[in-house]
Parts: C-alpha cells; sequence; structure tokens
C-alpha cells in the first residue's frame, strides 16, 4: 500500500493518538487496513477513522459479552492483537459493561452492573457470546454466578440491539458438542430462535474478523452482508482451499504424505494429510495470526487445517480423514469432456484451394465434354 | 510390328507446366513434412489419424487407379479382345496412380523409415486388414510394372525379354485380376473395426468388402473411359466410343447391383429410415445415390451412349459417386467423439494436388515418349 | 447383351455375394475374446475422484512426457485431452450452474482418461506389424515402436481414442498409457502399483486384478446411498490406508464389464457414462467381426489361391484364344 498521506479534511486527531500511543498515520494506515479486509474503499476506511476517533462520540454503545462453555480463546485472540493496543480501541469503540475476563470488579457487584446495564440500555446494547451453551437437564452444566448459562443468555438476548456469537463455541457448540456431546452444548443461535445471531466462528477465530464486523457496524450502522450461517461473507465467504497459498502443490498434484517426509519438507500440499481446507470457510491464509509475520497459521506451520470454524468439519469429521473438495474455483481449471489438442477448424485458405481444385476438376470435365461432341474424328492437334 | 506408338510431341505444354508448378510449391511441404514432423503441415489429431493424404491419395486414389483391373476383367477374363487398344493406356494410369498410391502410403507413415517391418513375415499381423492392404498393394505394383513392361520393352526393341514375358504374362494378368480385389475389398473391411466412428449408413460391417470391391470396379470402368475421352480430346485419335459405350452399360448395370445390395443391406440392418433423417449424413447419401443414379439416366438408350459428351459426363458422375462414397465413410460423415473435428489445412491439400499433378504430368510424358496410345487412333 | 456375358457377370456377382455371405455368418465364428480375471486393471470412482490432478502429473514423470503450456503460461501442465504426451488425463462433466459434485443436472463430475486395456483390443487386432500386443498374463495392452510403421491404424481402431500418434516430431511415435510397464519403467514387474493409483490421494483410481476390482465395483454398487464405506487407497487386494466417506448414488453400471468385451480399466460413477464421453459401444467387440471378415475370406490364402489357379486358367484360356484367333 502506498504510504502517501490520506486526505481527511481538517479533523483533529490528537485525541484517539494520545489516547493509543501511535501517530496518526499508523492510524489510518491500520484503518485502512481494516477496510480493505471488509472489500472496502478508502473512504470507508476514513468514514471508520473519523468514527473511532471521534472525541465526543455519540454515547458509546454498551456490550454485555457473556461467556458459557469455552476456553476464553477468542477474547484471548482478540488481546493477543498488537496494532494499535486494538484492546484499548475496543474498550474506547464501546462501553465493556460485563466481560468475566476483563473486568476489574469480581462477584455480586459484577453481576449486579451486568443487570443494570441491561435494563438501562433495553435495546440499544450489543451481546456478544462467547462459549457454547448446554441444555441438558434445564441446563445445569454451566452456571455463572448460580445461574444457568442458557437462562443468562436468552435474558440478554431479550433486548439485545444486536448478537454475536464469537468463536465456534457460540457459533454452533464447538469441542464440547463433539459426539457424543453429553451437555448438549449447543450454539448460540440454537437456542434463541427467531433472533438473528452473527457468527465469527473459529477455534480461535480470528480478531480481526470480529474486529471488522464490530467496526463496520460502528461505522455505518448496519451489519455486513452475512451468508446463510449468517457469518460475515467478507470473512466467510470463501473457503480456505481457494486462498491457500499450498493451492498450487495441489493442483500440481505435489502432496506430503507423512509429518517430515520430502513433500512436508518442501512445504507441498497437506490435502493427504487430512487438511480441511477444501471444505472449510475461512480467511486464515489471507490475513493469518499474531500479526507476527508471514506463515503463521496451520498450514503455514506445517500442519494440516482441521476445520475449526466449520460446523459439521470440525471436532467431527477425524483430523486426518480426507476432506471433501467442495467446489472448483479459478485457478483450478480442467478441460471438458469434449475439449481436444486441436488446431483451428477451416483455414480460409484451404478452403479456397480446395474450392478452386473442385472447380478445376469440374470445368475440365465440362470442357472436354463439349469437345468430345463437338466432333467425332481426330482434330490431329493436341492440346495436352 | 507393335499395335502401339508413342504420342511424340513437345512435352513441355502449357497444360504440363501448369502441373509441374503445383507439383513444385507441393514439394515445399512435402520436405517440410519430413523435416517438421507431420502436424507441420496437416492437419489430422487424434480424432482423425487419416486425413486426405489417406483417404484422398491412398484410398480413392488407388480406386480411380482402378482401369486396369476392370479391363482386365474384360479383356481376359470375359475374352473381350477388341478393348485391347484400351489396356495399355488404363494401365499406365492404373500404374501411375497405385504407385503414387504407394508413395502416398509411406508418404502418410509416421514410422516411415520403418516402412519394412510390414515386408517382414515374423512381424505379420494375420489379424489386421492393414496388412492385406499393404502387401497386397505393394505386390500389386509390381503386377502393374511388368503388366506395363512391354510398352517400354517395346521401345528400348528388347525383343527376347518380350517373348518370355508373352508366355508368362497370363499369370501376372490372373494376378492383376486377383490382387486388386483382395485389396480393394479390403478397403471396405478396414472400416469394420472403426465401429461406431463410421456413420450406420456406411457401416455395413461384413458387407463391406462387397460393395467396396463393386465400387472400384464401376470406378475403374468409369475412369477407362474417362481418360479415353480426354485422351481424345487432348491428343486427338480415333474415336472409340462404341467401345466406351459398352463399358459405360456394364458399369450403369454394375451400379444398379451394387446399389441394389447396398439398400438390401441396410434395409437389413434397420437402417432405411436414417436416409430420411435430415442430417449431413443423410444428404451426403442422397448426393452420393443420385451421383450414383444419375448415369443410368444420361445414357439410358443405346444412342445416348453413342454421345461422347454423355458417356464422359456418365462417367465423371460415377467416378465422383465412387470417391464421395469413400469420402463420407472415411472422413465427412466420420466421427470419433464430441470435440474432433477435421479439415485439411492448405499445405495438405497442396500435397495432395502436387501428387496428382505428378500423376498426371507422368502420364503425359510416358503417353509421349512409349508406344502406349493404340496405333489406329493417332492420325 | 448376349447371354453368354450375362451369365458371367451374373455368376460372378453371385459368387461374390455367396463369398460375403459366407464370411458373414461365419463371422460370428470369432467371438470376443475372453477376459482374464487375474489381468491387472484399474478401478476409477469418478465419485471419489477430488480433481487433484496428482495421477496426470506422477503420470507424466514417470513416463518422461512434457507438460503442456499455454498462452505463455508456464504454471501449469493444461493437458486438453490424451496426446502424443499426454497418456493419462482428468476432464469435468459439467452441466448448467456446476455447483454440486456428481449431480446430472447442475452439477459436476470428474473423468480419467486414459488406455482402457481392454480384453479385446481393436489395436492389438488391427495393426499390421504387431507392435501392439496384449501381454498374456498381465493382459497389459504394449506398444513397440521399433516395429511400428506409424500407419496409425491402431488409433481408428481404438473405441476411446486412447493411442496417439506424436504427429509435432519428426521422429514420432504412438503414446498410450502401458500401465507403467514398458521397458525401463516396468512398475508392475517390480510388485508395485501404477503411478497414477500410487498418486492418488483419495482412492478414486485403484489397482488389482480384474476379478478383485470387479468385485469391489459390485460391492459399492450393492451399498445404500448415505452409508458409510470404508474406501481403500491403492492396491485393493492390499490397500495401504482406507477413508471414510458416504456411498454415493452410483448409476448402477460398471463400464468395462462387458462393454466391446470388456476392459480391465473399469470405471463406475454417480454420472451416467455418455455423458463423461464413453462411446456408444454394444457387447459385440469390433476386433471380433473385423477379424470374422478377414478370415473367412483370407484363412491360409485358400480362396486366394483357388481363386488365382480358375483366374490364371481362365486368362491362359483366353489370350491362347486369342492367338489362336478366338472371340474379338
Amino acid at each position: 500500500m502506498a504510504d502517501h498521506d490520506i486526505d481527511t479534511g481538517d479533523f483533529d486527531f490528537s485525541f484517539i493518538e494520545k489516547r493509543l500511543g501511535v501517530t496518526r498515520r499508523t492510524f489510518l494506515k491500520f484503518c485502512t487496513g481494516v477496510a480493505a479486509s471488509l472489500g472496502l474503499s478508502t473512504q470507508a476506511a476514513v468514514a471508520m477513522a473519523k468514527t473511532i476517533a471521534d472525541p465526543k462520540p455519540k454515547k458509546r454503545p454498551p456490550v454485555i459479552w457473556l461467556h458459557g462453555q469455552e476456553c476464553t480463546g477468542p477474547s484471548e485472540s482478540l488481546l493477543r492483537s498488537e496494532q494499535p493496543s486494538l484492546e484499548h480501541l475496543i474498550l474506547d469503540l464501546i462501553s465493556l459493561d460485563y466481560h468475566q475476563t476483563l473486568d476489574t470488579g469480581a462477584g455480586h457487584k459484577v453481576e449486579e452492573m451486568k443487570k443494570k446495564s441491561m435494563e438501562e440500555n433495553k435495546g440499544k446494547y450489543l451481546l456478544v457470546v462467547e462459549g457454547a451453551i448446554p441444555i441438558k437437564d434445564g441446563g445445569i452444566y454451566c452456571k455463572i454466578a448460580g445461574e444457568t448459562m442458557l437462562h443468562a443468555t436468552k435474558e440478554a438476548a431479550e433486548h439485545a440491539a444486536a448478537i454475536v456469537a464469537f468463536g465456534s463455541c457460540a457459533s454452533w457448540g464447538g469441542v464440547q458438542s463433539a459426539s457424543p456431546n453429553p451437555t448438549e452444548a449447543r450454539g448460540a443461535q440454537a437456542v434463541l430462535p427467531g433472533k438473528t445471531v452473527v457468527n465469527i466462528p473459529g477455534c480461535p477465530p480470528n480478531p480481526a474478523n470480529f474486529l471488522g464486523t464490530v467496526l463496520y457496524f460502528v461505522t455505518f450502522g448496519k451489519l455486513p452482508p452475512l451468508d446463510e450461517q449468517n457469518r460475515p461473507k467478507w470473512a466467510y465467504g470463501r473457503l480456505i482451499h481457494e486462498n491457500c497459498y499450498r493451492r498450487p502443490h495441489f493442483d500440481a498434484g505435489r502432496f506430503a504424505t507423512e509429518f517430515g517426509d520430502e513433500g512436508h519438507r518442501k512445504g507441498w500440499c497437506l490435502y493427504k494429510l487430512g487438511c480441511k481446507g477444501p471444505e472449510t470457510y475461512n480467511n486464515c491464509p489471507s490475513l493469518e495470526f499474531n500479526n507476527v509475520g508471514g506463515g503463521v497459521w496451520p498450514v503455514g506451520v506445517g500442519h494440516p487445517c482441521f476445520g475449526c470454524s466449520e460446523q459439521g468439519i470440525g471436532f467431527n469429521k477425524p483430523m486426518f480423514a480426507l476432506a471433501d473438495v467442495k467446489t472448483h474455483t479459478p485457478p483450478n481449471a480442467f478441460p471438458e469432456i469434449a475439449d481436444r489438442e486441436q488446431k483451428q477448424g477451416i483455414s480460409p485458405t484451404a478452403a479456397a484451394i480446395g474450392g478452386a481444385a473442385a472447380g478445376v476438376a469440374v470445368g475440365a470435365a465440362l470442357m472436354a465434354g463439349k469437345k468430345a461432341s463437338g466432333g467425332s474424328d481426330s482434330s490431329g492437334s493436341q492440346d495436352a | 510390328m507393335s499395335a502401339y506408338k508413342p504420342l511424340g510431341g513437345r512435352v513441355l505444354t502449357p497444360a504440363f507446366l501448369f502441373f509441374a508448378v503445383i507439383f513444385a510449391i507441393s514439394l515445399y511441404f512435402m520436405v517440410e513434412r519430413f523435416t517438421d514432423g507431420m502436424g507441420a503441415v496437416a492437419n489430422i489429431n487424434g480424432g482423425f489419424p487419416w486425413g486426405i493424404w489417406v483417404v484422398y491419395d491412398v484410398i480413392i486414389g488407388t480406386g480411380l487407379a482402378c482401369g486396369g483391373y476392370a479391363l482386365a476383367f474384360t479383356v481376359y477374363v470375359f475374352n473381350k479382345g477388341r478393348y485391347h487398344p484400351l489396356v495399355r493406356p488404363a494401365l499406365l494410369a492404373s500404374l501411375a496412380g497405385y504407385a503414387l498410391g504407394g508413395f502416398g502410403a509411406i508418404f502418410d507413415m509416421g514410422r516411415w523409415w520403418q516402412f519394412y517391418n510390414i515386408l517382414l513375415p515374423w512381424n505379420w499381423n494375420f489379424n489386421s486388414v492393414m496388412l492385406e492392404v499393404g502387401l497386397c498393394v505393394s505386390l500389386y505394383i509390381i503386377v502393374l510394372i511388368i503388366e506395363f513392361s512391354p510398352a517400354y520393352l517395346e521401345k528400348i526393341g528388347a525383343t527376347g525379354l518380350l517373348k518370355v514375358l508373352d508366355k508368362t504374362l497370363f499369370f501376372f494378368i490372373a494376378l492383376g485380376v486377383l490382387l486388386p480385389t483382395m485389396h480393394q475389398s479390403s478397403l471396405g473391411s478396414m472400416l469394420i473395426i472403426m465401429g461406431y466412428k463410421v456413420d450406420p449408413l456406411w457401416q455395413v460391417l461384413q458387407f463391406q468388402p462387397l460393395l467396396a470391391v463393386l465400387t472400384a470396379i464401376i470406378m475403374g470402368y468409369s475412369i477407362v473411359i474417362f481418360e479415353a475421352s480426354l485422351a481424345r480430346v487432348g491428343f486427338g485419335g480415333a474415336d472409340e466410343t462404341p467401345l466406351l459405350a459398352v463399358l459405360g452399360k456394364v458399369s450403369v448395370w454394375l451400379m444398379i447391383a451394387f446399389l441394389v445390395i447396398r439398400f438390401a443391406v441396410l434395409a437389413a440392418q434397420g437402417k432405411i429410415g436414417l436416409i430420411f433423417a435430415g442430417d449431413f449424413a443423410s444428404l451426403m447419401f442422397i448426393i452420393e445415390t443420385i451421383l450414383f443414379v444419375l448415369p443410368a439416366v444420361i445414357i439410358a438408350s443405346p444412342t445416348m451412349r453413342q454421345s461422347p459428351s454423355k458417356l464422359l459426363f456418365a462417367a465423371v458422375s460415377m467416378l465422383f459417386a465412387g470417391a464421395l462414397y469413400r469420402f463420407d465413410a472415411f472422413l465427412f460423415t466420420y466421427d470419433p467423439g464430441p470435440g474432433f473435428s477435421y479439415f485439411p489445412s492448405a499445405p495438405e491439400i497442396m500435397v495432395t494436388l502436387g501428387v496428382i499433378s505428378f500423376e498426371i504430368m507422368a502420364y503425359l510424358v510416358v503417353v509421349k515418349t512409349l508406344p502406349v496410345l493404340h496405333r489406329s487412333e493417332q492420325a | 447383351m448376349e447371354r453368354r456375358d450375362f451369365l458371367k457377370g451374373a455368376l460372378g456377382t453371385g459368387a461374390a455375394a455367396v463369398v460375403c455371405s459366407v464370411s458373414s455368418g461365419s463371422a460370428e465364428a470369432r467371438p470376443n475374446l475372453e477376459p482374464n480375471g487375474e489381468a491387472v486393471g484399474m478401478l476409477y470412482d469418478s465419485t471419489l475422484c477430488v480433481g487433484c490432478k496428482a495421477c496426470v502429473a506422477a503420470c507424466k514423470e514417470i513416463n518422461g512426457m512434457e507438460p503442456i503450456f499455454r498462452n505463455g503460461d508456464e504454471a501449469y501442465d493444461a493437458a486438453a485431452d490424451l496426446s502424443g504426451q499426454t497418456l493419462n488425463v482428468i476432464k469435468i462433466f459439467k452441466d448448467g450452474t456446476a455447483a454440486v459434485k456428481d449431480a446430472e443436472q447442475d452439477g459436476f463430475a470428474f473423468e480419467k482418461r486414459s488406455c482402457m486395456h481392454c480384453v479385446d483390443p481393436g489395436c492389438v487386432s488391427a495393426c499390421p506389424v504387431t507392435a501392439l500386443k496384449q501381454q498374456a498374463n498381465t493382459g497389459i495392452v504394449t506398444y513397440d515402436p521399433d516395429a511400428c510403421i506409424g500407419c496409425r491404424t491402431c488409433m481408428t481402431a481404438c473405441p476411446y481414442n486412447v493411442p496417439q500418434f506424436q504427429y509435432d516430431r519428426a521422429f514420432g511415435k504412438i503414446a498410450k498409457c502401458q500401465m507403467c510397464n514398458q521397458k525401463g519403467v516396468e512398475r508392475i514387474d517390480k510388485g508395485m502399483t501404477t503411478g497414477c493409483v500410487e498418486a492418488c490421494p483419495t482412492g478414486a483410481t485403484l489397482f488389482g486384478t480384474r476379478d478383485a476390482l470387479l468385485a469391489e465395483a459390485k460391492r459399492r454398487m450393492e451399498l445404500k446411498p448415505g452409508e458409510i464405506y470404508n474406501y481403500p487407497r491403492g492396491d485393493v487386494r492390499k490397500p495401504d490406508s482406507y477413508h471414510e466417506k458416504p456411498v454415493p448414488t452410483y448409476k448402477n453400471h460398471v463400464w468395462g464389464e462387458k462393454e466391446a468385451g470388456g476392459t480391465n480399466v473399469m470405471h463406475i460413477s454417480a454420472v451416467s457414462f455418455d455423458k463423461l464421453g464413453m462411446p456408444p459401444l454394444e457387447e459385440r467387440s469390433y476386433a471380433s467381426i473385423s477379424e470374422g471378415v478377414q478370415h473367412s475370406l483370407y484363412s491360409y490364402l485358400a480362396l486366394p489361391a483357388v481363386a488365382l489357379a480358375g483366374l490364371s486358367f481362365l486368362v491362359k484360356r483366353n489370350v491362347d484364344g486369342e492367338e489362336n484367333g478366338g472371340d474379338s
């Protein structure tokens, strides 16, 4: 990306610069990056930047963040983002009224604050669900402060302006939903029929997927386009197989067959080792993880993808079982049944010569015929 | 004294030079075929391994060269000695046609430098129709050379050899009737193993050899009429119309026999409906049939048969019909599967025209320098 | 026309007709060649194929064939079909939106094209110089470039258009799959499988004896669609790995079981075979019909010898008669 200065008019960025400890340029670069991964233009980036950097924002939307059956991986992954001090950014953008990990307080006080915030901000707060919700035996297998996760989720969802399921557990059940699913763990959508839940699956999900979606929402006041599983299309619209940089090896038939073999060491495709990239929708190969440079994602470090974000694949299909290849998109190309290695069709020259030859033959015959009937005695002349 | 005389006269006539130019151009492409591979010159491909070099130069070309064969039946089997004057020119045309057909076959061979493999008995695959065609054509070319040799031997005055030949010629003439029967029918048999690729209207399976040999004989008589007419027009000479008229009648009867058998076979194989299918194959079949039947109309009565031009047109119609029959079966209605197509390239056509030109040039030179044409034909 | 001539003509045509009806009658005398259950073959399951083309790449490498580049892009082998340098290719069937794998409508499916190693090969029957031979024990159809004259009759005789002549070379030869067992490669002789089988990650291409493969194919036909089956990979008799997959709705037909006498390389699929480009074949092989005609006419050259004797007699008599002032 060119390092030219982006035109932001006479907007004052000093507030956000001080708050985050970054320069205006770095901040704008960050916003442009997020906008680009969302497939949006520089103007959108500027709009986002101005929204975030507004020193006098409209009242920051409150967020209630619930944790169910989970490992806090999504939150942790969010906190591992480094540019720039994302946790500050999120915390400034929103009013995180309830987060079991990040809250400074503990105990009943915190629970009371949750209830109070939900009451005061009825219809205006954003509900983020992290972790699965067990429903067996009334949901007693996950309780927080004496309340089942099931009840807490339903109660919080009642008056939420928007609901985001962050991570595979909240999206569709995650690891605890693996067969035989003894606690009957479910995703948030499954226990909230009639409500729209935006799913950001992944184990952990890429924090940028969450961040980008939230920023989009805050800037434009609506959610980005979602697919039929309510995942933002910008992040989950493509198979990992479609963006994987080991794809040329798949297309050329170069596979690692064992960990440590020649193909594995050369970085060949991991399909034969059970990579679920061909049936998993996510953007891991594009964004990778931890902002520490290239190659930091499972396939990049030499382990096949296990489909952590895909319901029915992650924690369901065996790790090293072969994946179904869902679609075949360019650059993969196949000849069709009737495609042949063939030259062009009829060249005009050929047609002309052929036609002329046939014409000469017919003409000669006609002429000879005329001459033949012209006289039956020898003329003595020789034309040939 | 020989009843035959060289025509004499200038060899480098305008016509000769015209053909020489075409031949010269074709030489370039012939050399290219050897230096750069067949693909550089021809459009043959995976589905159409045989293009006009095989289908015209070899298959149709030898069909057109059946004059000697057809006349051998008439003169030596049915003992019509009065057709003798027509024999030598027909033999010359046959020799030219078959020799160039043989050249065409080797030219078209992908591994031509190993062509001798087909002559080695330990390589022979007796199931192969192609083996029969290859060996039989090669043998027949030798027989034609022997059959035609009197013309050359007379010119050089080798009376001793001529006497020997006289005593043994009957055997070679017998071969000259047997061998074309064998390989011309085999040219039809080659279609059997092509199976579904040959259009059903032409894929008569077990009847391929019979239909093929009939068309060969028809084309043989027709080419005799054709070259005799052209020779008279081009070189002057006696009018052979009465003889040609009978040949015309015979070929028309043969053509009727051919069509009867053909339609009977198609009916027995349940394919008559395909003739009216309205597709390209049915169109070609109908055109073929019209070209075959036309002569029956043109030379229906003895009076009409006395018209040299009508005879010529009838002969040309049957030649086109015979050629089209082979073109249709091997190329025009041949379908090896979806996506395959073939049309000869310009260089490919030039090579074929070059071969034809060389044939005509050779005929002209020989007819003028060797005693081929019958003495009484010349003024 | 004189009666004598008419009789001669009718006799001639009659003789020809008799010969041909004899040949058509005795054409039945050469039935299809029998399949050899112990012949080596392969089974291609289109529903297992994921279009990775590892088999195409492996085949090129093992057989020393160059890739085909198009449009100046030298990143991919863009083979469109079998050719002088492609012995194995994966093609795609597409319909409508081509969204669902192995669906005939609005779906797509893969098809592998390579030598079918027929039980009654047309190419072997047609080759004049025995350049194409069928190995007795393995059933592999081999090619000997030293015997080949390049007449390309084998190309016309193959219903699958498998043998491909190298038209782009001055000294070309026929190219076709020889089950990786030709001189210098000899994988089967060394007890290995073919290259394509070894490369295939899903076991879409399986190796084995014809009997074993046919049994496996029929087993799959009998499974209920949706049922989970443990698909073997490699040699069907001793697979090196398996993978579980729900059984698709196969077309209840094993291509190559009977077509034109049968093939040693068989296909199964969820899409009908005519859509996958298989030719319209019936059970009778064209080689058997062609050989029937050829042998009834030319067996031991008996008929030709008789004909030659008769003709020689006739011709000599007429030639001598002419000299003595006979018919004119």
